[in-house]
């Protein structure tokens, strides 16, 4: 790696860095909404499940470098989201059907 | 015979093969943790009003592991990137810190795991339920003592959360004559703590197994930099990719477990 490549990699490592302190404030702010009465338990559901998607989202996005990922990884993780909204959407329409009062204890 | 594309890209993917393999790895790890999770919550649907456990999890040891794992993603994009600048004593530093951390990690798990077994739920023969955590339990001796409270109702020890359940529990010596039925809060207790040893269980397993990945990369693998210092570094990289979905799967497993 030349001296210009190295300086520029530098600017990525204090980028890694802010993405570290974005994922602290995530956690905590996480606890703290879950604190919070919201006055419907699924609205503190989905908070915590924004915030969750939101760290996921800098965790993939610059740890993993998702940003700058070439065609072929993008291409494989649709694939694999594709899967996954199925085996959810599986799931929800279990729902409907769902044996009530089957978990007693 | 050398392996072809460890460093240099091949031409149809733009990418070396290890970072090809890896990707698909985690893709199959998705649907993995992906089926875990579609369990979790039809259980949790179908769960009857207030039988859900809320409470039941230390969240402050709970939010340490989270920031722990942050951390040891940090340490391990940082010994990554120490290699690409070309300097080897940082990333024996980053991926010392790397394992430290994985191994308080586990640490703090063991001990959550120990405070739940060590928790039991004892229905007496006049219909109460004693509940906490084990003191004495010598089966030659005809009384059983645990730091824990008394209820009436089963639903008493659901909600901690919403109960507002005292923390502060006295010691209660039971005659076992009176005991009917004796069960540790570990994952055959219920619903919610099959999901819990499971999910945290099977994650476990994945910090141990990356912990061991990078222990050899930070160890005896670390000898492949003296010949081969770009190979090495993607060796550094692909077990990083395995180290942060690791880190990810916690960020949801932590509210979801923990405080929802």
């Amino acid at each position: 790696m030349t001296t210009e490549a190295q300086a520029e990699f530098a600017q990525h490592v204090r980028r890694y860095l802010y993405v570290f302190y974005a994922l602290l404030f995530g956690t905590l702010a996480t606890v703290g909404a879950s604190y919070i009465p919201f006055g419907n338990h699924a609205i503190n559901i989905a908070v915590a499940l924004v915030i969750a998607c939101g760290k996921a989202s800098l965790v993939g996005g610059f740890f993993m470098h998702l940003i700058s990922e070439r065609k072929l990884i993008y291409g494989l993780l649709a694939f694999t989201a594709c899967f996954f909204l199925g085996l959810m959407f599986l799931t929800v329409s279990a729902f409907a059907d769902l044996p009530r009062m089957t978990v007693t204890h | 015979m050398d392996i072809p594309y460890t460093i240099e890209a091949r031409p149809d993917t733009g990418l070396y093969n290890a970072k090809v393999g890896i990707w698909i790895f985690l893709a199959s790890e998705v649907m993995l943790f992906g089926a875990l999770f579609s369990s979790y919550i039809l259980l949790r649907v179908g769960a009857p009003e207030g039988y859900w456990p809320r409470g039941w999890l230390n969240v402050p040891l709970g939010t340490l592991n989270t920031l722990v794992l942050i951390t040891s993603s940090i340490t391990t994009v940082m010994a990554w990137a120490s290699c690409k600048l070309n300097q080897f004593g940082r990333f024996k530093v980053y991926h010392a810190c790397t394992l430290l951390l994985a191994l308080v990690f586990l640490c703090i798990k063991s001990y959550e795991y120990h405070d739940k077994f060590m928790h039991y739920e004892i229905v007496l023969k006049d219909g109460r339920i004693a509940d906490g955590h084990i003191v004495e339990n010598d089966p030659k001796a005809d009384h059983v003592v645990i730091a824990g409270r008394y209820v009436q109702d089963r639903l008493d020890l659901y909600d901690l959360e919403e109960r507002k359940a005292p923390r502060h529990h006295e010691e209660i010596s039971i005659p076992r004559s009176q005991i009917e039925k004796m069960e540790r809060y570990g994952p055959w207790h219920n619903t919610y703590l099959a999901l819990y040893f499971t999910l945290t269980g099977l994650h476990a397993l994945h910090v141990i197994g990356g912990a061991i990945v990078i222990g050899f990369l930070w160890g005896p693998g670390s000898k492949l930099w003296e010949t081969d210092p770009e190979r090495f570094t993607n060796r550094v990289e692909i077990s990083g990719l395995f180290w942060h979905f690791v880190d990810l799967v916690w960020i949801f497993l932590f509210p979801v477990l923990y405080l929802i």
